[in-house]
């Protein structure tokens, strides 16, 4: 075991922390607190012409680009300076998948727009009736008769919802069904779908957290075929490609760290910090962040050394996502009433934290959905749904 | 940066994983109750030289760095060797300077430290204090290392564990002085950690076997016409284990790792770190794993019982965690009133 961190992911944290310093201002995260937006244009045009996102990540079957291991210190250090990172991150895993399987349409026609920040993506996996049954997707695509055989035309109807940030994307990466009739993983075809299509129309959905998220609307929307992704019938392929992308690379899964850190300069201010009682709930809070720091680094190294992570990211997301719970409601115990306080100053991030760690047990795979996966693939146990 | 052992490591790994599969079957840990001791077992670990690892090689010793040592506890914790190798390894390095060094590296002399300071020269429940030699103790203002003869005997208690009190004011069999003042106060605060390190290692081990007996057991056993390992409601409660089980072994692993490349102060936090985590962890664990063999889990005849009280009784000797939680925070936070 070796636990020195490499000297080109110490380098490129160090590059990234002084890009921050540099770009990220108080105003951009002011806003994005205040509208729920967790994406700034400035930020990421500024991000993207240091070549980042085009870099994407090394992997197999491709030569170039980022160690995983970068991408994974990329997440961490944004999220340790509260920058607006969700656009970069669907955007760099819709760009990762389009490279993968896009046509040379796509390549030629997307990624550039990627690459230089002049565009980002929503993910459109989720509906009304299928959230952790991602692959019972009931958007309709259906082909339009007396198109040409060589160009087909798709009628897209049907409603996806928490597609976070479709109000600033260029594209929305899109599960239809196309086969109603055969099992449900064999009939769902994959779309990238400019948002400017006629008949695509989205209104906005707050979080307790604070997010802002969308409910997007296909009505008789008219989508090429050139802006399929992948084979007719074979979009659970693609959705499988995407989700090994999710998986513990793309986002900061360390958010207690500086909830800590907070909490740490808050109770020393108000004098908190000297009842034992808090003091050995912060020690836990600090030995759990020392535990998902590691678990979280296991898939980042695991991709570096050009392997595939499985469950590796699943253990991860499960005792990140239920620890940063465990610290939020700590905190607002250790707080009293300011913990209630959400305006600006004193303790809000209590405020905040107990309202946004929720969220993070059900996003990417709730928590049962990764104990599901961590007893078939790791435990051996029978395969329960 | 690897999370995976070295080819060496696991080659450590492998042979240690071999000798206790081979020689210390869930048997040897029954017949050694209620003493907790298979003297039998510890010859074997001193012909392979285990012992003395912990010592340098000028001494006679192995020279091993803590990587090498938490791979051994591991093992030695998954299958529950009734042997003070903890303790042992954690102490022994203290008699470089005795007469005993050769015969503690030989692993013919056993030593335990005494992790709470002694009253009136009395030392109270020493882990391995039944079967010691010597006793390392921090009497009043002077670290000391005292020979006597092991009684062979521990009050009965949870574990099964040979503790004993020992007397360490008897200078019959030998007393040596290691240290006075700040000095003995420092090097048994190094001595505390570095048996919290070997501590959590072994829980580590414990709690990873513990969950393996889990999901087997709940694989064989049907109810309803099918393994109770098939419904969701069991399979959640032992997935939930993975994470906590393999981060306490990285962390312990991250520790001795720290210790090896002499950054000290980062590796005695997270030594204390990775202790209350194991303990903690390995007591959830054997709850679970206790429970989800319903009735049986309870009764003697079945092997996760001696799982669940080591789990506890293991850790318990260095007194209740809060105070380790409140150093802890001392070291992360300065003291009380430093703010």
């Amino acid at each position: 075991m070796d636990f020195r961190p490499k000297e080109s992911v110490e380098e490129f944290r160090r590059w990234i922390r002084a890009f921050v310093a540099e770009h990220l201002t108080e105003d951009m995260i002011e806003r994005a607190r205040r509208t729920g937006t967790f994406h700034d244009w400035e930020f990421h045009r500024a991000l993207a012409a240091t070549g980042v996102i085009a870099e994407g990540m090394a992997g197999p079957g491709r030569g170039t680009g980022r160690d995983p291991l970068e991408l994974y210190v990329l997440f961490d250090e944004l999220g340790l300076a509260d920058a607006p990172f969700f656009g970069l991150a669907n955007t760099m895993l819709v760009a990762g998948i389009v490279e993968q399987i896009g046509s040379a349409f796509h390549l030629a026609e997307v990624l550039p727009r990627f690459h230089r920040g002049e565009a980002i993506a929503a993910l459109g996996y989720s509906e009304p009736g299928s959230g952790s049954d991602v692959a019972a997707a009931a958007t309709r695509a259906e082909r339009v008769l007396g198109h040409p055989e060589d160009e087909p035309v798709w009628l897209v109807n049907g409603q996806k919802m928490f597609t976070t940030l479709v109000h600033e994307a260029g594209y929305v990466i899109l599960l239809t069904r196309t086969d109603p009739d055969v099992a449900k993983h064999r009939g769902l075809t994959m779309f990238l779908v400019p948002m400017d299509l006629p008949g695509i129309s989205f209104q906005p959905v707050q979080t307790m957290g604070g997010d802002r998220t969308n409910i997007t609307y296909f009505t008789d929307v008219r989508v090429p075929d050139r802006w399929r992704l992948g084979e007719v019938d074979g979009g659970w392929g693609v959705m499988k490609v995407a989700l090994a992308y999710e998986r513990g690379v793309f986002g900061n899964m360390n958010q207690g760290v500086s909830l800590l850190r907070r909490f740490t300069r808050w109770a020393a201010e108000s004098g908190a910090m000297d009842d034992t009682s808090v003091r050995k709930r912060l020690a836990r809070i600090a030995i759990d962040n020392e535990i998902t720091a590691l678990l979280a680094l296991r898939p980042a190294l695991i991709a570096s050394a050009g392997g595939l992570p499985t469950t590796e990211g699943s253990i991860a997301k499960l005792f990140a996502s239920e620890a940063y719970n465990r610290a939020a409601e700590a905190c607002l115990d250790m707080a009293g009433p300011e913990g209630l306080l959400g305006e600006p100053g004193d303790a809000w991030f209590v405020d905040h934290a107990a309202r946004d760690a929720p969220v993070t047990t059900i996003y990417g795979g709730t928590s049962e959905i990764q104990r599901n996966n961590i007893a078939e693939h790791r435990l051996g146990l029978p395969r329960a749904r | 940066m690897d999370l995976e052992p070295t080819e060496d490591q696991k080659a450590v790994r492998t042979a240690f994983s071999e000798f206790f599969t081979d020689r210390c079957p869930i048997s040897v840990v029954r017949a050694a109750e209620p003493l907790g001791f298979a003297a039998d077992l510890w010859r074997r670990l001193a012909a392979m030289g285990a012992p003395g690892m912990a010592l340098p090689e000028g001494v006679g010793g192995g020279g091993a760095g803590r990587s090498d040592l938490t791979l051994l506890l591991h093992e030695a914790g998954r299958v529950l060797a009734p042997v003070p190798l903890s303790g042992h390894l954690a102490a022994s390095p203290l008699l470089v300077d005795t007469p005993w060094c050769a015969e503690a590296a030989e692993g013919t002399l056993i030593v335990a430290p005494a992790l709470r300071p002694t009253v009136d020269g009395l030392a109270r429940l020493v882990p391995g204090g039944a079967v010691a030699h010597v006793v390392v103790a921090l009497d009043e203002d002077e670290l000391v290392a005292v020979r006597g003869e092991p009684p062979m005997t521990a009050p009965v208690n949870h574990a099964c564990a040979p503790l004993a009190d020992r007397y360490v004011r008897d200078d019959r069999g030998g007393r040596v002085v290691l240290a006075r003042g700040d000095e003995a106060a420092r090097r048994f605060a190094m001595l505390r950690r570095e048996w919290q390190l070997y501590t959590a290692a072994t829980l580590a081990g414990l709690a990873e076997r513990a969950l393996e007996l889990a999901v087997a057991y709940t694989l064989e056993r049907e109810q309803f016409g099918k393994p109770i390992g098939a419904f969701q409601a069991v399979q959640q409660g032992l997935a939930d284990l993975v994470g906590p089980v393999d981060g306490i072994r990285l962390l312990a692993a991250r520790a001795a790792w720290c210790a090896d490349e002499g950054d000290p102060a980062q590796a005695g936090r997270l030594a204390t770190m990775a202790f209350l985590a194991a303990t903690e962890v390995a007591r959830a664990t054997t709850y679970r794993a206790v429970h989800f063999h319903g009735g049986y889990g309870v009764t003697l005849e079945y092997d996760i019982q001696l799982y669940f009280r080591r789990a506890r009784g293991w850790p318990l000797v260095l007194g209740d965690p809060d105070e380790e939680y409140q150093r802890l925070a001392d070291d992360l936070f300065g003291p009380v009133g430093s703010s």
